[in-house]
Protein backbone atom coordinates (compact mmCIF):
# COMPACT_ATOMS: atom_id res chain seq x y z
CA UNK A 1 0.00 0.00 0.00
CA UNK A 2 1.38 3.44 -1.09
CA UNK A 3 0.42 6.19 1.41
CA UNK A 4 2.40 9.42 1.62
CA UNK A 5 3.37 11.54 4.94
CA UNK A 6 0.25 13.43 6.59
CA UNK A 7 0.90 16.93 6.46
CA UNK A 8 -0.82 16.71 10.06
CA UNK A 9 1.87 13.69 11.34
CA UNK A 10 0.72 12.26 14.42
CA UNK A 11 1.96 13.79 17.56
CA UNK A 12 1.70 13.66 21.04
CA UNK A 13 3.07 10.67 23.49
CA UNK A 14 3.70 7.63 22.04
CA UNK A 15 5.40 6.35 19.33
CA UNK A 16 4.30 7.64 15.77
CA UNK A 17 2.62 4.87 13.69
CA UNK A 18 4.56 3.97 10.67
CA UNK A 19 3.30 5.18 7.02
CA UNK A 20 1.29 2.18 6.65
CA UNK A 21 -0.39 2.64 10.01
CA UNK A 22 -0.89 6.45 8.91
CA UNK A 23 -2.61 5.29 5.49
CA UNK A 24 -5.26 2.91 7.63
CA UNK A 25 -5.71 5.31 10.02
CA UNK A 26 -7.05 7.43 7.36
CA UNK A 27 -8.99 4.68 5.31
CA UNK A 28 -10.27 4.04 8.67
CA UNK A 29 -11.49 7.62 9.45
CA UNK A 30 -13.09 8.57 6.33
CA UNK A 31 -15.06 5.03 6.30
CA UNK A 32 -16.43 6.61 10.22
CA UNK A 33 -16.90 9.86 9.02
CA UNK A 34 -19.39 8.51 6.17
CA UNK A 35 -21.15 6.18 8.22
CA UNK A 36 -21.34 8.87 10.96
CA UNK A 37 -25.15 9.09 11.39
CA UNK A 38 -25.78 5.26 11.47
CA UNK A 39 -23.17 4.58 13.84
CA UNK A 40 -24.07 7.25 16.20
CA UNK A 41 -27.51 6.39 16.39
CA UNK A 42 -26.43 2.58 16.88
CA UNK A 43 -24.45 3.81 19.71
CA UNK A 44 -26.66 5.97 21.30
CA UNK A 45 -29.58 3.10 20.95
CA UNK A 46 -26.73 0.56 22.85
CA UNK A 47 -26.48 3.17 25.92
CA UNK A 48 -29.52 3.40 26.46
CA UNK A 49 -30.29 -0.66 26.10
CA UNK A 50 -27.48 -1.12 28.07
CA UNK A 51 -28.76 1.19 31.01
CA UNK A 52 -25.87 3.37 31.07
CA UNK A 53 -26.29 7.27 31.28
CA UNK A 54 -29.51 7.12 33.18
CA UNK A 55 -29.44 10.64 35.03
CA UNK A 56 -29.81 11.87 31.32
CA UNK A 57 -32.55 12.15 28.86
CA UNK A 58 -31.80 10.55 25.79
CA UNK A 59 -31.72 13.82 23.42
CA UNK A 60 -28.83 14.74 26.05
CA UNK A 61 -27.22 11.33 25.58
CA UNK A 62 -27.76 11.40 21.84
CA UNK A 63 -26.15 15.09 22.03
CA UNK A 64 -23.19 14.07 23.98
CA UNK A 65 -22.72 10.78 21.89
CA UNK A 66 -22.66 13.17 18.49
CA UNK A 67 -19.72 14.94 20.24
CA UNK A 68 -17.94 12.11 22.04
CA UNK A 69 -18.13 10.50 18.64
CA UNK A 70 -16.78 13.82 16.60
CA UNK A 71 -13.95 14.27 18.94
CA UNK A 72 -13.30 10.37 19.00
CA UNK A 73 -12.95 10.25 14.88
CA UNK A 74 -10.77 13.40 15.64
CA UNK A 75 -8.58 11.60 17.87
CA UNK A 76 -8.07 8.63 15.86
CA UNK A 77 -6.80 10.89 12.61
CA UNK A 78 -4.62 13.03 14.22
CA UNK A 79 -3.29 11.22 16.98
CA UNK A 80 -3.56 14.24 19.34
CA UNK A 81 -5.10 13.55 22.61
CA UNK A 82 -5.35 17.32 23.85
CA UNK A 83 -8.50 18.40 22.39
CA UNK A 84 -10.01 14.74 23.06
CA UNK A 85 -8.90 15.32 27.15
CA UNK A 86 -10.12 18.97 26.95
CA UNK A 87 -13.23 18.01 25.97
CA UNK A 88 -13.32 14.68 28.23
CA UNK A 89 -12.70 17.36 31.57
CA UNK A 90 -15.46 19.59 30.08
CA UNK A 91 -17.49 16.65 29.69
CA UNK A 92 -17.05 15.27 33.36
CA UNK A 93 -17.40 18.75 34.41
CA UNK A 94 -20.81 18.24 33.51
CA UNK A 95 -21.89 15.39 34.57
CA UNK A 96 -20.37 14.43 37.40
CA UNK A 97 -22.97 16.42 39.28
CA UNK A 98 -25.90 14.68 37.92
CA UNK A 99 -24.60 11.64 39.48
CA UNK A 100 -23.00 9.92 36.22
CA UNK A 101 -20.47 7.11 37.89
CA UNK A 102 -17.06 6.23 36.43
CA UNK A 103 -18.34 2.87 35.20
CA UNK A 104 -21.00 4.68 33.15
CA UNK A 105 -18.39 6.98 31.39
CA UNK A 106 -16.36 3.85 30.82
CA UNK A 107 -19.50 1.78 29.84
CA UNK A 108 -19.85 4.22 27.13
CA UNK A 109 -16.82 4.51 25.79
CA UNK A 110 -15.68 0.83 25.73
CA UNK A 111 -19.24 0.53 23.79
CA UNK A 112 -18.47 2.65 21.58
CA UNK A 113 -14.88 1.52 20.17
CA UNK A 114 -17.10 -2.22 20.01
CA UNK A 115 -19.46 -0.50 18.03
CA UNK A 116 -17.10 1.02 15.21
CA UNK A 117 -15.32 -2.23 15.63
CA UNK A 118 -18.33 -4.07 14.88
CA UNK A 119 -18.70 -1.54 11.80
CA UNK A 120 -15.25 -2.38 10.73
CA UNK A 121 -16.05 -6.30 10.88
CA UNK A 122 -18.52 -5.50 8.37
CA UNK A 123 -16.43 -3.80 6.43
CA UNK A 124 -13.72 -5.54 5.60
CA UNK A 125 -15.56 -9.44 6.24
CA UNK A 126 -14.79 -10.26 2.59
CA UNK A 127 -10.62 -8.92 3.27
CA UNK A 128 -9.48 -11.02 6.76
CA UNK A 129 -5.80 -9.42 5.68
CA UNK A 130 -7.29 -5.96 5.42
CA UNK A 131 -9.30 -6.57 8.64
CA UNK A 132 -6.40 -7.53 10.91
CA UNK A 133 -4.18 -4.97 9.56
CA UNK A 134 -6.90 -2.45 10.09
CA UNK A 135 -7.42 -3.64 13.59
CA UNK A 136 -3.44 -3.01 14.12
CA UNK A 137 -3.80 0.14 13.74
CA UNK A 138 -7.46 0.73 15.56
CA UNK A 139 -7.07 -0.87 18.45
CA UNK A 140 -4.19 0.68 20.09
CA UNK A 141 -5.34 4.34 19.46
CA UNK A 142 -8.92 3.06 20.33
CA UNK A 143 -7.66 1.85 23.61
CA UNK A 144 -5.67 5.06 24.30
CA UNK A 145 -8.83 6.95 23.55
CA UNK A 146 -11.11 4.97 26.00
CA UNK A 147 -7.62 5.34 28.64
CA UNK A 148 -7.39 9.18 27.77
CA UNK A 149 -11.33 9.70 28.77
CA UNK A 150 -11.44 7.71 31.67
CA UNK A 151 -8.44 8.97 33.75
CA UNK A 152 -9.46 12.67 32.76
CA UNK A 153 -12.91 11.73 34.70
CA UNK A 154 -11.36 10.57 37.20
CA UNK A 155 -8.63 13.56 37.63
CA UNK A 156 -11.77 15.57 37.60
CA UNK A 157 -13.65 14.00 40.33
CA UNK A 158 -10.67 13.88 42.24
CA UNK A 159 -10.33 17.53 41.94
CA UNK A 160 -14.01 17.81 43.13
CA UNK A 161 -13.04 15.65 45.99
CA UNK A 162 -9.77 17.65 47.05
CA UNK A 163 -11.90 21.00 46.63
CA UNK A 164 -14.78 19.92 49.03
CA UNK A 165 -11.65 18.29 51.67
CA UNK A 166 -10.47 22.18 51.57
CA UNK A 167 -14.10 23.50 52.21
CA UNK A 168 -14.85 21.30 55.39
CA UNK A 169 -11.61 21.93 56.75
CA UNK A 170 -12.23 25.89 56.26
CA UNK A 171 -15.56 25.37 57.62
CA UNK A 172 -14.64 23.01 60.48
CA UNK A 173 -12.47 24.72 62.76
CA UNK A 174 -14.25 27.64 64.67
CA UNK A 175 -12.83 28.74 68.20
CA UNK A 176 -15.49 30.20 69.85
CA UNK A 177 -15.41 32.78 72.96
CA UNK A 178 -18.40 31.91 75.42
CA UNK A 179 -17.14 33.72 78.35
CA UNK A 180 -14.53 36.37 79.23
CA UNK A 181 -11.31 34.35 78.74
CA UNK A 182 -13.14 31.23 78.17
CA UNK A 183 -12.45 29.63 74.57
CA UNK A 184 -14.59 26.67 73.14
CA UNK A 185 -13.39 24.54 70.29
CA UNK A 186 -15.69 22.14 68.94
CA UNK A 187 -13.87 19.96 66.40
CA UNK A 188 -16.28 17.34 63.93
CA UNK A 189 -15.13 14.66 61.53
CA UNK A 190 -11.83 13.64 60.63
CA UNK A 191 -8.71 14.80 61.85
CA UNK A 192 -5.55 14.66 59.45
CA UNK A 193 -2.18 15.34 60.27
CA UNK A 194 -2.38 18.71 58.01
CA UNK A 195 -5.93 19.75 60.14
CA UNK A 196 -4.60 19.27 63.17
CA UNK A 197 -1.82 21.14 62.52
CA UNK A 198 -4.49 24.63 61.38
CA UNK A 199 -5.88 23.81 64.36
CA UNK A 200 -3.41 24.09 66.65
CA UNK A 201 -2.60 27.21 64.84
CA UNK A 202 -6.09 28.69 65.03
CA UNK A 203 -6.00 28.00 68.49
CA UNK A 204 -2.64 29.29 69.76
CA UNK A 205 -3.61 32.48 67.67
CA UNK A 206 -6.95 32.69 69.40
CA UNK A 207 -5.89 32.81 72.59
CA UNK A 208 -3.36 35.22 72.73
CA UNK A 209 -5.88 37.18 70.69
CA UNK A 210 -9.04 36.88 73.33
CA UNK A 211 -6.04 36.58 76.43
CA UNK A 212 -7.72 33.03 77.11
CA UNK A 213 -7.14 31.41 80.25
CA UNK A 214 -9.06 28.26 79.70
CA UNK A 215 -10.02 26.33 76.35
CA UNK A 216 -12.52 23.36 76.39
CA UNK A 217 -12.09 21.13 73.51
CA UNK A 218 -14.62 19.34 72.62
CA UNK A 219 -14.00 15.96 70.29
CA UNK A 220 -17.61 14.46 70.37
CA UNK A 221 -17.81 14.85 66.65
CA UNK A 222 -14.39 12.46 66.25
CA UNK A 223 -15.76 9.58 65.14
CA UNK A 224 -12.28 7.37 65.53
CA UNK A 225 -8.82 9.00 67.19
CA UNK A 226 -5.16 6.98 66.34
CA UNK A 227 -1.77 7.68 68.21
CA UNK A 228 -0.93 10.58 65.58
CA UNK A 229 -4.30 12.31 66.03
CA UNK A 230 -3.72 11.91 69.95
CA UNK A 231 -0.34 13.09 70.04
CA UNK A 232 -1.32 15.83 67.77
CA UNK A 233 -3.98 17.05 70.90
CA UNK A 234 -1.26 16.41 73.08
CA UNK A 235 0.95 18.93 71.27
CA UNK A 236 -2.05 21.17 71.22
CA UNK A 237 -2.21 21.52 75.18
CA UNK A 238 0.91 21.31 75.75
CA UNK A 239 1.65 24.49 73.48
CA UNK A 240 -1.85 26.22 74.91
CA UNK A 241 0.22 26.02 78.34
CA UNK A 242 2.86 27.75 77.09
CA UNK A 243 0.91 30.57 75.99
CA UNK A 244 -0.71 30.39 80.10
CA UNK A 245 -4.35 28.44 79.04
CA UNK A 246 -5.46 25.15 80.56
CA UNK A 247 -6.87 23.27 77.90
CA UNK A 248 -9.81 20.63 79.44
CA UNK A 249 -10.84 17.71 76.49
CA UNK A 250 -14.44 16.97 76.35
CA UNK A 251 -16.56 14.75 74.76
CA UNK A 252 -14.46 11.50 74.18
CA UNK A 253 -16.60 8.40 73.05
CA UNK A 254 -15.77 5.19 74.85
CA UNK A 255 -14.89 3.83 71.81
CA UNK A 256 -12.14 6.51 71.52
CA UNK A 257 -11.22 5.95 75.09
CA UNK A 258 -10.93 2.56 74.66
CA UNK A 259 -9.05 3.13 71.65
CA UNK A 260 -6.45 5.17 73.72
CA UNK A 261 -6.33 2.84 76.86
CA UNK A 262 -5.45 0.13 73.95
CA UNK A 263 -2.90 1.63 72.06
CA UNK A 264 -1.70 3.10 75.11
CA UNK A 265 -1.35 6.72 74.70
CA UNK A 266 -0.44 8.75 77.55
CA UNK A 267 -2.83 11.28 78.08
CA UNK A 268 -2.55 11.57 82.20
CA UNK A 269 -1.45 15.39 81.34
CA UNK A 270 -4.91 16.24 79.90
CA UNK A 271 -7.74 17.57 81.76
CA UNK A 272 -10.71 14.73 80.54
CA UNK A 273 -14.28 15.87 81.51
CA UNK A 274 -17.35 13.74 79.99
CA UNK A 275 -19.44 16.19 78.28
CA UNK A 276 -19.09 19.71 77.12
CA UNK A 277 -21.26 21.23 80.11
CA UNK A 278 -19.27 19.51 82.45
CA UNK A 279 -16.24 20.49 80.42
CA UNK A 280 -17.72 23.88 81.26
CA UNK A 281 -18.92 24.30 84.60
CA UNK A 282 -14.73 22.75 85.33
CA UNK A 283 -14.04 25.77 83.36
CA UNK A 284 -15.94 27.81 84.98
CA UNK A 285 -14.06 26.62 88.41
CA UNK A 286 -11.01 27.31 87.13
CA UNK A 287 -11.84 30.90 86.38
CA UNK A 288 -13.58 31.61 89.55
CA UNK A 289 -17.12 32.36 88.10
CA UNK A 290 -20.31 31.12 89.37
CA UNK A 291 -23.35 30.90 88.02
CA UNK A 292 -26.20 31.93 89.64
CA UNK A 293 -29.72 31.08 88.64
CA UNK A 294 -32.03 34.27 89.45
CA UNK A 295 -35.78 32.45 90.37
CA UNK A 296 -38.61 35.07 89.54
CA UNK A 297 -40.04 36.37 92.95
CA UNK A 298 -43.33 34.41 93.96
CA UNK B 1 23.03 41.79 74.71
CA UNK B 2 22.83 41.97 78.38
CA UNK B 3 19.27 41.70 79.68
CA UNK B 4 17.66 44.52 81.74
CA UNK B 5 17.28 42.57 85.54
CA UNK B 6 14.41 44.97 87.53
CA UNK B 7 13.36 44.26 91.06
CA UNK B 8 9.64 44.94 91.53
CA UNK B 9 7.91 44.72 94.87
CA UNK B 10 8.66 41.33 95.80
CA UNK B 11 9.45 40.24 92.42
CA UNK B 12 12.42 39.89 89.48
CA UNK B 13 11.58 40.89 85.81
CA UNK B 14 13.73 39.70 83.34
CA UNK B 15 12.72 41.35 80.18
CA UNK B 16 14.46 39.76 77.16
CA UNK B 17 15.16 42.89 74.51
CA UNK B 18 16.32 41.09 71.83
CA UNK B 19 17.89 37.38 70.68
CA UNK B 20 20.24 36.22 72.86
CA UNK B 21 23.18 33.73 72.55
CA UNK B 22 23.81 31.20 73.95
CA UNK B 23 26.91 33.05 76.42
CA UNK B 24 23.55 35.45 77.09
CA UNK B 25 21.40 32.64 78.75
CA UNK B 26 23.78 31.55 80.72
CA UNK B 27 24.68 34.68 81.86
CA UNK B 28 21.16 35.82 82.19
CA UNK B 29 20.68 32.72 84.20
CA UNK B 30 23.64 33.39 87.33
CA UNK B 31 22.51 36.95 87.20
CA UNK B 32 18.80 35.71 88.19
CA UNK B 33 19.68 33.06 90.75
CA UNK B 34 22.08 35.62 92.52
CA UNK B 35 19.34 38.45 92.34
CA UNK B 36 16.62 36.26 93.86
CA UNK B 37 19.03 35.60 96.77
CA UNK B 38 20.04 39.48 97.20
CA UNK B 39 16.59 40.80 97.24
CA UNK B 40 14.90 37.54 98.73
CA UNK B 41 12.39 37.82 95.87
CA UNK B 42 9.29 35.73 96.16
CA UNK B 43 8.97 35.61 92.52
CA UNK B 44 10.65 35.87 89.04
CA UNK B 45 9.09 36.68 85.40
CA UNK B 46 11.13 36.22 82.39
CA UNK B 47 9.80 38.13 79.28
CA UNK B 48 10.38 36.78 76.10
CA UNK B 49 7.57 38.15 73.88
CA UNK B 50 10.37 39.48 71.37
CA UNK B 51 11.94 36.00 70.83
CA UNK B 52 11.04 34.43 67.34
CA UNK B 53 12.60 31.44 68.03
CA UNK B 54 13.34 29.66 70.95
CA UNK B 55 16.32 26.48 70.51
CA UNK B 56 16.80 23.61 72.71
CA UNK B 57 19.51 25.34 74.48
CA UNK B 58 17.20 28.37 75.35
CA UNK B 59 14.61 26.23 76.48
CA UNK B 60 17.16 24.05 78.77
CA UNK B 61 18.41 27.24 80.11
CA UNK B 62 15.22 28.70 80.63
CA UNK B 63 13.61 25.31 82.62
CA UNK B 64 17.22 24.94 84.91
CA UNK B 65 16.64 28.52 85.96
CA UNK B 66 13.29 28.17 86.93
CA UNK B 67 14.33 24.85 89.31
CA UNK B 68 17.28 27.24 90.03
CA UNK B 69 15.31 29.57 91.44
CA UNK B 70 12.60 27.12 93.16
CA UNK B 71 15.76 25.69 94.75
CA UNK B 72 16.18 30.02 96.32
CA UNK B 73 12.96 30.03 97.18
CA UNK B 74 11.40 31.76 94.01
CA UNK B 75 8.53 30.68 91.46
CA UNK B 76 9.70 31.55 87.86
CA UNK B 77 7.00 31.91 85.23
CA UNK B 78 7.98 32.24 81.92
CA UNK B 79 5.82 34.70 79.60
CA UNK B 80 5.05 36.46 76.68
CA UNK B 81 5.89 32.52 73.80
CA UNK B 82 4.35 33.60 70.81
CA UNK B 83 2.10 31.14 69.31
CA UNK B 84 4.37 30.28 66.17
CA UNK B 85 6.95 29.52 68.92
CA UNK B 86 4.67 27.45 70.96
CA UNK B 87 3.91 25.07 68.39
CA UNK B 88 7.66 24.78 66.92
CA UNK B 89 8.81 23.95 70.26
CA UNK B 90 5.91 21.03 71.07
CA UNK B 91 6.64 19.92 67.70
CA UNK B 92 10.40 19.71 68.41
CA UNK B 93 9.45 18.08 71.49
CA UNK B 94 11.05 20.97 73.33
CA UNK B 95 9.26 21.03 77.12
CA UNK B 96 8.98 23.18 79.16
CA UNK B 97 7.46 21.10 82.06
CA UNK B 98 6.81 21.84 85.45
CA UNK B 99 8.06 25.42 84.82
CA UNK B 100 5.07 28.09 84.84
CA UNK B 101 4.07 29.79 82.00
CA UNK B 102 1.26 33.02 81.13
CA UNK B 103 0.23 34.44 77.98
CA UNK B 104 2.26 38.34 79.52
CA UNK B 105 3.80 39.90 82.21
CA UNK B 106 0.42 41.50 83.17
CA UNK B 107 -0.90 37.66 83.43
CA UNK B 108 2.39 36.62 84.63
CA UNK B 109 2.06 38.64 87.82
CA UNK B 110 -1.27 37.93 88.49
CA UNK B 111 -0.33 34.45 88.28
CA UNK B 112 2.24 35.31 90.92
CA UNK B 113 -0.13 37.56 93.15
CA UNK B 114 -2.76 34.35 93.10
CA UNK B 115 0.28 32.01 94.52
CA UNK B 116 1.20 34.67 97.32
CA UNK B 117 -2.06 34.65 98.38
CA UNK B 118 -2.50 31.09 98.02
CA UNK B 119 0.27 30.85 100.66
CA UNK B 120 -0.85 32.80 102.86
CA UNK B 121 -4.02 31.44 103.39
CA UNK B 122 -3.69 27.77 102.55
CA UNK B 123 -1.26 27.07 105.15
CA UNK B 124 0.62 24.53 103.32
Amino acid sequence: MVSKQTPSAPRGEGPAPSEDTAGLLRELVAHLRQKRTALREEWARRITQAQLLTAMTEEEIFAEATSVYDNYVEALETGTFEALQAYARNLSERIIPRGVETHEVVGIVLLLRDVLARSLFAKYQEDFEKLNRILDAYEPAANRIANTVAVGFVQERERVIRQQQEAIRELSTPVLQVRERLLILPIIGVIDPQRARQLTEQLLRAIRTNRAKVVVIDITGVAAMDSNVANHLVQTVEASRLLGATVIVTGLSPEIAQTLVTIGVDLSEMTTVGDLQGGIEEAERLLGVKVVVITEAA
Amino acid sequence: MEVPILKQGQYVIASVQSALTDADLRELREQITERVGRFRSKGVIVDVTVLDVMDSFAVRTLRDLAHMTRLRGAETVIVGIQPEVAFAMVQLGLSLKGVATALDLEEGLAFLDARAREHLTGGR
